[in-house]
């Protein structure tokens, strides 16, 4: 410790402080500043082109996966489209058939029920025809009769063969 | 490439060669001159050199020798002195001749003595107390030592190196170049394994500037002390004293509330307690520093020492077996230092950061 304490040098201590501070603060500010703000921006440069690469990326799988979404959504879509198509047009065939049916058998009932009633109407006409006929012929058999029977039997035969003829 | 490691060995090994027959040329002519000194003559010499070695010096000298006519002959240069003795005493060191003349400077007389500067006068006569210390009275000595100069130049070093690769960055997209290329992972290291995880995210801007200039300062010269420049810098007091204590004000004047509660009123525990823990944590505070201090320097002293000695031993015994095994175990310690180099300012920087970090912890969970 004597040897230490005997050992110290005033001067070379103040040199060496008066030295060494200044140099510290000459290398700060010509040496250690822009060396340490270069290697920053370096690596701030470094990082920032390795963040967006890994961005670029993750968008390019992003972009890959929504254009995957998209082909697979369009494709569906498309499946749909064409099941409803058919869907549509099977009924379209399917109701068309119902209708034509129920048209047709709707007319072939209509007719039916026409021919009836025309049927009907001719078997009326044709009583009340019978029945005129009868009665001019009742009648003219009662007048004639009244005449001679010659006569009568005449027309008789006459009136039946014109009714033959009709 | 297997011809070119080739000739790199050849080259090794004739410089190897030259070397040792210029030694053994001096041993010899040593010999002829009947200057051949005795064991334990140079035991004595290694033994004195060491801590002078250690010590911080006012003149720049790489080595030194005694030139055949015994006079001792320094390679390097002379530094300013600077003293402060009611007045201001400029002069260059050259003018103590290696503390073997006195300089006069005004009407004051100065002499070296182990690499202290005495007041004395014209005749140079120091005094000594019964502890071999010398008495004179000292001027305030703020001289540009050898250690000032390294760290004049480390200061310069690290300037032109980090400017000019900041410069880089700004020329070349923020991209490291050259040199930038290995000493960013270095700074970025410091940044993501050093301070954000002992500071924290929040804060850790703060600090990067002193915690970077604290780590290359205390690497580059750990490893200057290693060269065979002979510096040392980090094994003098003063010097880690003073990184000490710049880690222990920006500590202090950087603390949150919640440093000071846990120093004074520490939550959580017994009121007795917070009285017996309030000088425990607030000596602890000194303690933290302190440590950092002695830390660095012992580690780089004791490197220094046990590498010199065993580069003393070499001398010491002067025959091919003790040379060549103390060269093998100074190589591996040497490898040693060179990482002991860095990690004394990994572990510096390293606590320092722990420390701030302690002093701008939120505690959330109290």
């Amino acid at each position: 410790m004597d040897k230490l304490i005997g050992d110290f040098s005033v001067g070379l201590f103040f040199w060496q402080l008066v030295l060494f501070v200044g140099l510290v603060l000459l290398l700060k500010k010509f040496a250690w500043k822009p060396i340490l703000d270069s290697v920053n921006e370096r690596e701030d440069g470094i990082k920032n082109a390795l963040a967006s690469a890994e961005d670029a990326k993750k968008e390019m799988q992003n972009l890959n996966a929504s254009n995957e979404q998209l082909l697979k959504d369009a494709r569906a879509e498309r499946d749909a489209l064409m099941k409803d198509a058919r869907e549509i047009k099977d009924k379209m065939i399917s109701d068309a058939k119902e209708e034509a049916k129920e048209v047709t058998s709707k007319l072939i009932e209509n007719a039916q029920a026409s021919i009836e009633q025309e049927k009907q109407a001719a078997l009326a006409e044709l009583k009340k025809q019978v029945a005129d006929l009868s009665i001019g012929i009742a009648e003219t058999v009662i007048k004639k009769e009244l005449a001679s029977k010659d006569d009568q039997l005449k027309l008789v035969e006459g009136i039946l063969k014109e009714v033959k003829l009709s | 490439m297997h011809r070119k490691i080739t000739v790199k060995a050849l080259t090794l090994v004739f410089f190897l060669f030259s070397i040792v027959s210029f030694a053994i040329d001096k041993s010899k002519e040593e010999k002829a001159h009947g200057t051949e000194k005795t064991k334990e003559q140079r035991e004595k010499e290694v033994e004195e050199y060491i801590p002078h070695h250690l010590l911080d010096s006012h003149d720049f000298s790489l080595f030194s020798y005694t030139s055949d006519e015994g006079e001792h002959v320094y390679i390097g240069f002379p530094l300013p002195v600077i003293l402060w003795d009611n007045g201001l005493n400029i002069f260059m060191s050259s003018k103590f001749h290696h503390g073997e003349t006195i300089a006069k400077s005004g009407e004051n007389y100065y002499k070296l003595d182990h690499g202290k500067i005495y007041k004395t006068d014209a005749a140079g006569t120091i005094t000594y107390d019964t502890d071999h210390h010398a008495t004179n009275s000292k001027p305030l000595d703020f001289s540009v030592t050898k250690n000032v100069f390294t760290v004049m130049m480390v200061g310069l070093l690290m300037f032109f190196m980090f400017s000019r690769m900041a410069k880089a960055y700004k020329n070349n997209e923020s991209m490291p170049k050259g040199m930038g290329r290995l000493l960013e992972p270095i700074v970025i290291y410091i940044r993501d394994d050093i301070a954000r995880p002992n500071i924290g995210e929040k804060h850790y801007k703060r600090y990067m500037s002193y915690l970077l200039t604290v780590f290359f300062f205390i690497w580059i010269i750990n490893l200057l002390g290693l060269t065979p420049l002979g510096i040392n810098v980090t094994n003098n007091i003063a010097i880690t004293f003073c990184l000490a204590i710049i880690t222990y004000i920006i500590t202090t004047a950087t603390a949150k509330k919640d440093y000071w509660k846990h120093i004074f009123w520490m939550p959580g525990v017994p009121t007795p307690m917070k009285f017996i823990l309030m000088p425990i944590e607030l000596l602890g505070t000194f303690i933290k520093p302190f440590s950092l201090m002695i830390r660095l320097y012992a580690n780089i002293t004791a490197g220094h020492i046990v590498l010199m000695s065993i580069l003393g031993m070499i001398f010491i015994a002067q025959n091919w077996l003790g040379g060549s095994l103390s060269f093998l175990l100074a190589m591996v310690l040497g490898i040693l230092e060179l990482l002991v180099a860095a990690l004394q300012a990994y572990i510096f920087t390293m606590l320092s950061a722990l420390y701030f970090g302690s002093a701008v912890e939120e505690h959330d969970h109290h």
